[in-house]
């Protein structure tokens, strides 16, 4: 624990500390030289190959961008000629040195490595193509930088990362820039000329400032900003033009700040946009470095530039400090968010400032209460009283939270697992002193730690500080742990931090199964049953999903097998569909209720089939069928028409006829319609329905009759109201005819013919019209319609001939109280009395007495 | 101003305010100034939603409704179509969009389905050539819109013809998404009853659908013990029945849509003094009646005769508490007054409003005409002569009164007698055809293809089993003072709530046989909870049932519902959700059939 500060060396106000990561599981014969190298940060994989076959030119980029590595320059000096027939290979390796794939490379020369964030490979040739490998150095695609390129040839490339994706940018033999911001989107972009430019610039690099990427190059002394129309020569603040040549340069992490070196040894540092000048360091090193990176982290105390020489690293700080560092073998320097990763042929190594919060705990003599508490709890391992004493100093001081705080946040900067485990015991021990405090900082920090310290393991090798996990968030880690298979881990750190399954376990499960469906080596059978055993219902994993990878993989089988383990049924209408299996989708599309669906794989088939069997196939269906029927009621009544038809559903074929007359404005047309809707009701059996239409048939033929003769224009009226017109047009015999022909039943045509008469006032009729027989509809009708045409006279004439038990009702309607009031009595009916009594008015004093005496003697 | 949907056993403002939340996002989407228009058919249920203000707030300057022809001009820059995703209204679309003027400056257009985006209109979009010109194209999930603090309605209006007669079951598929919906708002419902094929289809979806979404349910505790879905094919009598509640006449006579009521304006003609009342509103006046109005909760599910005794009293109280204003000596009691005046006076005009309406029915329910209808329909219910030809619907066939009415009668009849006779059903089938048209032969061929009037086949009449055993007439009823749900139509209980009752007390088991009777099959579902969610049920709380009817409740069932709630001994709170809310008339209407005849 003493040892702490042993690596810690001071560069002005701050201290810089070298932290072994990895010894390197690899055994390269000839080290990292003569090797295109690229690493990608985030404890990303590293990419190698040798360079054997193309070393002919002398151009290997030279400064390196913030995410890939190019190769040493040593290769430059000893250009290895081999014969062009043995084959370089090409390896990618976990940051720990584990093999991850080798292969031999059998395309043409590469000129940089580089990844992309999604750790793929990408592999610039000089002929400007550009071949993308994953993590297992399996081709996903190519594409090009142009064809121009394959005559002048790429002589220097560049991987670089923006808001926008991965983006490429080269050099041409003919000192032309082309970049691509974004090579899943790609969109080439070719850069205009630089005065005065042969070759290839003497340094360059990419910058992306304010959602513009452009590009910055030295030619000698002089230095251009190359955008997508112009070429703007710039001069860094406070660069005097003695320092000499711009031989290298550097931009950090964050686009934010720029270093430039001289070849007269010159370091200038300052802001990207070229506005401020941070420092300058002359390192009287006239030989250009191999590599440059800045190393900062985020809330920097003293960010610094890394250089790289032949046996020598160099940090320079912005205070104009700096540190050396001897190196015996050749090292690749990995910029990463908060330090620079040194990885050389033995070992791998993290170089960065050491945070505050550790300074504050572990420098000599600190008083801070972080140290202290860290004391104290030594102190309180040895049963010492001392313990107490430390205690008190803090908690006199108030500052026992803030020194729990410190060691927990101390503990997340370390790498060392015993230094984390004594910084959170002590961390724990001062809690405990502490009444309302917040663990959530503690336990979440203890949980971190764990599965970082777990991915740090060589055989994982994902060396991530706690910093750029935040960062990079867990779910991103997770994804990473996945691309890499470590399946079975990704699950234990998803339940270990307790991600709900969503994002967690069934993410997982769903890439496991996904990369489980293309092992050749195992039958449709067994791969089905593992992946249902394995994932069985996990929520949110789809097994369609995974159906639909076996399918690209080749595998419809297995992709069939699979989807019937799949909950939703919707989810497996489009991959079924897409295989050909239209009738397993459209199942699958009726179980899963969602009518939209239904019609969509319903609108499908009727566009692959003919018609024939689609109708066929409907049939089956009942609930698809019907829903076709609905969308042939509003969009194709021809169609409905046959669907009937095929179905031999007379009686919907009926209704449909009956439906489609209505639209006819041609009587003939019409009756011809019903006439067929007359035969299908017949074939259906609905007797009923077919004498109706006759009926309405014969109908129509009347009042076309009737029309065309007296201009009546009963046409499409209803039977009942054609004769309340015949009626009203005093065609009476015409209406006879009707009643009798269709068989109109007394009651209704007596009530027509009386309220007809009533309304023409020929009461003379009327009264004929009552004594020609009984009254089916009884007598009261009578005197009430006469009352509603206000002929109290009329009216009275019936009132004799109704029925005693309508008597009261009647006098009353023709306001004849007395009458009533007698009726009443002689029907001894109380509720009728009552009746009558409310509507005595006060006046009727008489006529109240005797109902009451009436009332009272039934009582 | 949606308050009314919060005091309820289960907070429905959550429901609503999910609802807004998803508007104004979809709003905020369509960044710049915006107009809308609208397919008219959601205006009524989106008012529930989201007020004008909302939508201003967002930038809606305009409103336009869908037809088609070219878009009114409007100075914004996006137009925004809300439509249900039907084809019809897509080649209306279609049409809008392409006379835009060419010459202005572009406008953005996007489209809102609700409830749900549809691949087939997205199809017909495409084929006639505009998707394109659609920057978004949404769907605003809008299944389940709050009524009132224990009301739900999708209203879906062709739910039940959709169902019964076109065996198209997206309705029953709304319905699932809309129970998924409340289920993520309110907790997994850990039981759920059912009767009828559309409800065992509901329930299989949910069951479907939470495999679907397992891991993804939230931890909330359960809001609803049980659910019961009911198909309206187990009870078509009770909608056919005239509704006998104050809230179920208004909606009888006047119709309540969204919520709200159109009245003659005659009887609301504010009298002012000196000014004789000349100049009569012709406007109809729009109310909106929900439990926001206390008088209006107090009085909505009472029997009509208790209503005006209601009124009455609440008279006497207010002008009471006017009359209070006397007493009142010390500033301090003024000002305690005075505080209350708004109160006071919303209570008053509260009270002159359903004076007037209650006088308005009661002209009705007073007539000569009422009284002979309600009369009918009560012996069919109690099963009086429902085998023969009916004299009264005769007459009325004769007078030519409306065809719907006809047509209640006659359905009530059929449903009461277990279908009619071959020679009654015939004849009244002739008696309407010839009275009010031959056309009207596909309407009756619906009614009797969803089981509403249809000939007896050889099985027994075993509608009085039914009544008999459910009790669903109960010969005195009281009135004032119910004890028993059968108030809400002065004697007859509603089936599809006893079915309701019953299942709280004593259980389904008790009827078995009457079960097997009614059409459908009667389930009993359990959907596991996670650990931990288990409801601890304090002594004496009551359990919280959500009964949702499929096809359309009346607001007569709603009023026994919330009688059942209230009734001390219970120990059950119902929520009620439906696909539409219906009265016979506008059920009846939604299964005609009207051929549009090209003669004149």
């Amino acid at each position: 624990m003493a040892f702490i500060t042993a690596n810690w060396n001071p560069l002005g106000e701050a201290f810089y500390r070298k932290t072994e990561l990895y010894e390197m599981c690899w055994s390269l014969k000839d080290g990292l030289r003569d090797s295109l190298v690229a690493a990608a940060p985030y404890g990303g994989p590293i990419g190698i190959t040798r360079t054997r076959t193309h070393v002919k030119k002398t151009h290997m980029s030279r400064c390196v961008s913030d995410f890939a590595l190019s190769p040493p320059a040593a290769v430059l000096r000893e250009p290895l000629r081999r014969s062009p027939s043995s084959r370089p290979q090409l390896e990618i390796f976990s940051s720990s040195g584990v093999s991850i794939a080798s292969f031999p490379w059998k395309s043409g020369p590469v000129v940089q490595l580089g990844w992309t964030v999604s750790d793929e490979l990408l592999c610039i040739q000089e002929d400007g193509s550009v071949l993308i490998y994953d993590l297992f150095g399996s081709f996903k695609r190519h594409f090009s930088m142009g064809q121009e390129v394959v005559q002048s040839q790429v002589l220097e490339a560049k991987v670089f990362h923006s808001p926008y994706g991965t983006g490429v940018a080269i050099v041409t033999g003919s000192a032309k820039f082309t970049l691509a911001t974004n090579i899943d989107d790609l969109k080439l972009r070719r850069l205009p000329e630089v005065p005065g430019l042969q070759g290839k610039p003497s340094c360059w690099l990419v910058l992306s400032q304010d959602r513009q990427t452009k590009v910055l190059l030295a030619n000698g002394p002089d230095l251009f900003i190359l955008d997508n129309t112009s070429c703007t020569a710039v001069c860094p603040p406070g660069l005097s033009p003695q320092a000499g040549s711009i031989v290298h340069m550097s931009v950090s992490f964050s686009y934010k700040y720029l270093a430039l070196f001289t070849d007269t040894g010159h370091l200038w540092t300052g802001t990207a946009n070229l506005q401020k000048k941070l420092s300058d360091v002359e390192t009287k090193r006239s030989t250009k470095p191999k590599q440059m990176v800045w190393c900062r982290r985020p809330q920097s105390q003293q960010p610094s530039v890394v250089l790289m020489w032949d046996r020598l690293l160099l940090v320079a700080g912005v205070c104009n400090d700096t540190i050396q560092f001897p190196i015996e073998d050749l090292c690749v320097l990995v910029g990463e968010l908060d330090g620079v990763r040194i990885i050389s042929s033995t070992n791998q190594e993290l170089l960065q400032e050491v945070p505050l919060v550790c300074q504050d705990i572990f420098k000599i003599a600190s008083m801070a209460p972080g140290a202290l508490l860290l004391e104290a709890h030594r102190e309180y391992e040895k049963s010492s009283q001392k313990a107490d004493e430390y205690l008190r100093e803090i908690k006199e001081q108030s500052m026992l939270g803030e020194a729990v705080r410190q060691c927990v946040e101390a503990a997340g900067h370390e790498y060392d697992p015993s230094t984390q485990k004594s910084l959170m015991r002590a961390a724990s021990f001062g809690k405990c002193f502490l009444t309302d405090f917040s663990p959530d900082a503690f336990v979440t920090t203890c949980r971190e730690l764990r599965v970082l310290n777990a991915v740090r393991d060589a055989a994982v090798g994902l060396p991530l500080t706690h910093t750029q996990f935040k960062q990079m968030t867990v779910q991103v880690l997770i994804d990473r742990l996945v691309y890499r298979q470590f399946y079975p881990l990704a699950i234990e750190v998803c339940r270990y931090l307790k991600i709900p399954d969503y994002q967690g376990v069934s993410r997982v499960l769903k890439h496991w199964a996904s990369c489980k469906v293309q092992q050749k080596d195992l039958s449709d059978e067994a791969i089905a049953r593992a992946v249902c055993v394995k994932v069985g219902d996990s929520p949110g994993v789809s097994y369609s999903h995974i159906a639909a990878k076996a399918y690209e993989c080749g595998r419809p089988e297995l992709a069939i097998k699979l989807l019937d383990s799949e909950a939703r049924s919707g989810e497996q209408v489009p991959l079924l569909l897409k295989m050909k299996r239209s009738q397993l989708a459209l199942s699958k599309a009726v179980e899963s209720g969602d009518t939209d669906l239904v019609y969509t794989v319903v609108s499908y088939l009727k566009n692959e089939m003919n018609r024939g069997d689609f109708f066929m196939t409907l049939r089956n269906q009942p609930v698809a069928l019907s829903l076709y029927r609905q969308f042939c009621k509003l969009q194709e009544q021809e169609t409905l028409k046959d669907l009937y038809n095929q179905d031999d559903d007379h009686q919907e074929l009926a209704n449909y006829y009956v439906t489609a007359s209505y639209r006819e404005k041609r009587l003939e047309s019409r009756l011809s319609l019903l006439q067929s809707a007359v035969d299908e009701y017949n074939k259906a059996k609905n007797e009923f329905a077919a004498k109706a239409t006759e009926e309405e048939m014969r109908l129509l033929r009347f009042q076309r009759k009737l029309d065309d003769e007296k201009g009546a224009g009963l046409l499409g009226l209803s039977l009942q109201a054609t004769m309340e017109a015949l009626l009203a047009l005093g065609l009476h015999k015409q209406a006879e005819q009707l009643y009798r022909d269709f068989r109109v039943p007394d009651k209704r045509y007596w009530w027509l013919k009386l309220k007809s008469l009533a309304e023409k006032e020929e009461w003379d009729e009327l009264e004929k019209f009552a004594k020609s027989k009984k009254s089916p509809i009884g007598y009261l009708a009578f005197v009430e319609v006469c009352m509603k045409s206000n002929n109290k006279y009329e009216a009275k004439k019936y009132v004799s001939r109704v029925t005693p038990e309508q008597k009261v009702k009647a006098h009353l309607a023709i306001g004849d109280l007395e009458g009533a009031a007698d009726a009443a009595i002689e029907r001894r009916n109380e509720s009728e009395m009552g009746a009558v009594l409310s509507r005595c008015a006060a006046s009727d004093r008489l006529l109240i007495e005797k109902l009451n005496r009436a009332a009272a003697a039934k009582k | 101003m949606a308050a009314h949907l919060s005091y309820g056993r289960v907070n429905l403002n959550i429901l609503r305010e999910a609802a807004r939340k998803e508007l104004r996002e979809f709003l905020d989407k369509c960044a710049g100034s915006k107009a809308i228009v609208w397919d008219e058919y959601l205006t009524g249920p989106f008012g529930l939603i989201a007020q004008y203000s909302l939508l201003k707030e967002h930038e809606v300057e305009k409103m336009f409704t869908l037809k088609s022809g070219r878009l009114p001009s409007a100075d914004v820059k996006n137009i925004i179509f809300f439509v249900r995703p039907r084809l019809e209204l897509m080649d209306i679309i279609a049409e809008n969009v392409f006379s835009e003027d060419k010459m202005h400056t572009p406008r953005d257009f996007h489209i809102l389905f609700v409830p749900r985006r549809s691949m087939l209109c997205e199809q017909r979009l495409k084929e006639q050539g505009v998707l394109a010109s659609f920057i978004n194209i949404d769907e605003y999930i809008l299944d389940l819109i709050p009524y009132d603090g224990d009301l739900l309605s999708m209203e879906y209006e062709s739910a039940f013809r959709e169902c019964y007669l076109e065996n198209d079951q997206t309705s029953l598929y709304h319905t699932a998404k809309g129970l998924m919906t409340l289920q993520a708002l309110y907790g997994t419902i850990p039981q759920i009853y059912g009767k009828g094929d559309c409800a065992r289809h509901v329930s299989n979806m949910m069951l479907r659908m939470k495999r679907e979404f397992a891991g993804s349910q939230n931890q909330i505790l359960p809001v609803f013990d049980t659910l019961l879905l009911l198909d309206r094919n187990v009870d078509l009598l009770t909608p056919l029945a005239t509704q006998l509640t104050y809230e179920g006449l208004i909606d009888e006579i006047y119709g309540i849509n969204n919520g709200y009521v159109k009245l003659p304006p005659e009887k609301f003609a504010q009298k002012k003094q000196g000014e004789a009342s000349k100049d009569l509103p012709t406007e109809p006046k729009k109310l909106q009646l929900n439990s926001a109005e206390e008088l209006y909760a107090e009085i909505r599910d009472k029997n009509f005769n208790a209503v005006g005794a209601a009124l009455s009293k609440k008279a006497k109280i207010i002008s009471a508490a006017f009359e209070e204003r006397h007493n009142a000596k010390t500033v301090g009691e003024i000002k305690q007054f005075v505080s209350q005046l708004p109160h006071m006076q919303a209570a008053r005009s509260s009270l002159a409003n359903h004076t007037s309406i209650a006088e308005l029915i009661k002209d009705i329910t007073t007539s000569e005409a009422f009284f002979d209808n309600l009369t009918v329909e009560q012996e069919f219910m109690t099963g009086v002569d429902t085998d023969k030809v009916n004299t009264y619907i005769e007459d009325c066939i004769a007078q030519k009164d409306p065809l719907i009415k006809i047509l209640r009668l006659v359905c009530m009849q059929s449903v009461c007698n277990n279908g009619l006779k071959q020679k009654v059903f015939d004849y009244y089938k002739r008696e309407i055809l010839q009275t009010y048209g031959y056309e009207h032969i596909l309407t009756l061929n619906n009614l009797e293809k969803s089981g509403l009037l249809r000939p007896q086949t050889g099985s027994r009449n075993n509608y009085p089993t039914i009544r008999k055993t459910l009790k669903l007439w109960m010969e005195d009823a009281n009135e004032q003072n119910p004890n028993d749900i059968s108030y809400v139509y002065s004697g007859y209980a509603p089936l599809s709530i006893r079915l309701t009752q019953v299942l709280a007390r004593p259980g389904w088991r008790s009827i078995e046989e009457v079960l097997k009777m009614l059409p459908g099959p009667h389930f009993e579902e359990r959907q596991q909870l996670p650990s931990g969610l288990h409801k601890k049920r304090q002594q004496g709380e009551n359990r919280t049932t959500l009964v949702f009817f499929l096809g359309g409740v009346t607001y007569a069932e709603i009023a026994a519902l919330r009688f059942l709630s209230q009734m001390e001994d219970s120990g059950m709170e119902y929520i009620i959700a439906t696909t539409k809310l219906i009265n016979g008339t506008t059920w009846i209407k939604s299964l005609m059939d009207r051929p549009e005849s090209q003669t004149p």
